[in-house]
């Protein structure tokens, strides 16, 4: 494939943004391949986090001075700025700041969930997903008797689709990743949002890696709901989004309840403020809805077509070189190569455990997760109790990768 | 040595690539215990037959990294054939060893320097070096299991190393064998 040159990323420059690629560890400069499980900062999230901290910090929705009033501004404009990256048709509504897209999952089933799911109902997940997307729905399973399903994964990384419609009869929500956070599957998210709101189904979509590395467009994708983390994408650890169309928010009880969540107590109820604020209980992270914003503008001035297309032709790059120089001692899992995969590169070296791969490779200053990934279940499909995980951001260049190899074939020289 | 050197010795090579007792041993009459590091997901399961106040046999099996696989290789030829209270001296032992603070150790020694810096009660962390006479013959009991020291520099691997350990621990504790 010939790179569209309006697609390129100067990624030379780019790099200069990135405090941390200018460390070394053991004498070699940092190569870092795990922004799947957390990404790297440029300065200017951290930056803009410092400037709010030093010029305007005072909790928000609070008081009525100064300060407060600009920090509830940061704050509400880091809402928009991040509902508009994902194509939000109403983001001062439809986004509600939580942890992490763990706890976005979490709203979900105990909010949505517990509103609208009885015994025998059944929701539809995939064997590929991340705990975050799985323990939740198990947990309401084992307290309520809500039936839980699941779409298989084959040999090649892809979801088996073909018993798709038989699998959503009776089911009321579809929760499933955007991207695999070990194989790099991108499922065809629009397809299965069709099928499952022809069987009367909501869809809740675990963004966490697709949001970070694909341009995503909720209205496009046709999902319900989409849970992504600011730290695997250039924001700051602490804060993520839930996204859900503002009618559905509007029909869900709290999940959490404290201050900032209400809108008159007394000692025998409660009303609960309109969402988004009905989801925000307690004094949010404000810096890091500040981050958070900063991460979005940066990702936006990068432009996230430039970075799929680095990412693509940097994956389709790995996935030639591992196997033109390592060959057969190295096993890749997932789908083949773009348009249906992203840059994480779950692999195995000869039967080298992924925890002494991952120890060599540090020696290299080479930055990769070694274990389950959180997701126990797909490790049992895939065979494995573990993988090595290599996983691209904008940051990363062919010389991350030769370094990865360089590192793998010196693992590969001591155990054998 | 290189820190990477001193944690892969070429013991713990040895017993990775070519380990000992590797296998169940069947059960009943042997005692069967699971282990789980749920931070990989290595899994041990050690068989052991305890008769007469010995460990007479033991096994080990399940999949695991380098240092899993030849802490347990190790600790199967350590303490097979040896009386109880021998054997909990050495869980005692080896299990004091991988918690010690690292700062007591030096920094990348050879592995006579590395006994000599040892600290035998793994809880002074203040950086005196070799003064501890009761430490350092503690640590040649342990012969060629002193080849794990090297993991103390890494802490996420105390894990891997202790796990068939703590599972020959739980055995013992089980069966009630002091």
């Amino acid at each position: 494939m010939t790179p569209d040159p309006s697609l390129s990323l100067d990624v030379e420059t780019l790099r200069k943004d990135f405090p941390l690629l200018a460390r070394t560890v053991h004498g070699r400069p940092l190569v870092y391949l795990d922004s799947a499980s957390s990404s790297l900062q440029p300065r200017q999230v951290l930056a803009a986090m410092e400037q709010y901290y030093e010029t305007c910090h005072a909790n928000v929705h609070r008081g009525v001075y100064t300060t407060a009033e600009e920090a509830t501004a940061r704050y509400e404009g880091a809402r928009v700025s991040v509902g508009r990256f994902i194509g939000a048709g109403d983001p001062e509504r439809e986004i509600v700041f939580v942890k992490n897209a763990t706890e976005a999952l979490n709203l979900v089933a105990n909010s949505w969930g517990k509103a609208n799911l009885r015994p025998g109902d059944a929701v539809l997940l995939t064997e590929m997903e991340h705990h975050a997307n799985l323990v939740p729905w198990l947990m309401l399973a084992e307290q309520n008797g809500v039936e839980l399903r699941y779409l298989t994964v084959g040999g090649d990384g892809r979801l088996d689709l073909s018993d798709l419609d038989r699998k959503l009869d009776g089911v009321k929500i579809v929760g499933i990743s955007a991207m695999s956070n070990v194989l790099g599957t991108i499922p065809p998210l629009r397809e299965i949002a069709d099928a499952a709101h022809a069987a009367g189904a909501l869809v809740v979509a675990d963004g966490a890696q697709a949001v970070p590395h694909l341009p995503v467009d909720v209205q496009g994708l046709g999902v319900d709901f989409l849970a992504f983390s600011a730290h695997k994408m250039l924001g700051p650890t602490g804060i993520g989004a839930l996204w859900a169309r503002a009618e559905l928010l509007d029909s869900m009880p709290p999940f959490l309840g404290g201050g900032g969540m209400i809108l008159d107590v007394r000692l025998d109820r409660f009303v609960p403020a309109e969402p988004p604020h009905r989801f925000e209980a307690g004094t949010p992270p404000i810096a890091e809805a500040v981050g958070f914003a900063a991460a979005v503008d940066y990702m936006e001035t990068l432009g996230m077509p430039q970075v799929r297309s680095h990412e693509v032709e940097l994956t389709d790059y790995a996935v030639d070189a591992l196997a033109e120089r390592l060959g057969d001692d190295c096993t890749l899992f997932g789908p083949p190569a773009a348009p249906d995969r992203g840059g994480v590169l779950s692999l195995g070296f000869r039967d080298v455990h992924a925890h002494d791969l991952a120890q060599v490779l540090d020696q290299y200053g080479v930055c990769v997760r070694p274990g389950h990934h959180c997701a126990k279940p797909l490790m049992r499909v895939l065979g494995v109790t573990a993988t090595a995980r290599a996983s691209i951001g904008p940051y990363n260049d062919e010389g991350d990768i030769d370094t990865l190899i360089e590192g793998l074939v010196e693992a590969g020289r001591l155990f054998s | 040595m290189t820190d990477l050197e001193d944690l892969y010795r070429e013991i713990i090579l040895d017993h990775y690539r070519s380990p000992r007792n590797r296998g169940e041993l069947e059960s009943p009459p042997a005692h069967r215990v699971e282990g789980f590091n749920p931070l990989c997901g290595d899994e041990v399961v050690v068989t052991m037959l305890v008769e007469d106040g010995s460990v007479t046999d033991i096994k080990f099996a399940g999949t695991g990294c380098s240092i899993s696989q030849s802490s347990a290789s190790l600790m199967s030829s350590a303490v097979k054939g040896k009386p109880l209270p021998e054997v909990r001296e050495l869980i005692r032992t080896f299990k004091s060893m991988m918690s010690i603070h690292e700062a007591s150790l030096p920094a990348a020694g050879d592995g006579a320097d590395g006994a000599d810096g040892w600290d035998g009660d793994g809880s002074d962390g203040n950086g005196e070096h070799g003064s501890d006479g009761e430490g350092l013959s503690d640590v040649r009991k342990l012969g060629e299991l002193a080849a794990l020291q090297g993991v103390v520099k890494f802490p996420v691997r105390i894990k891997c190393a202790t796990l068939s350990w703590n599972a020959l621990a739980q055995g013992l504790d089980e069966l009630g064998a002091n």
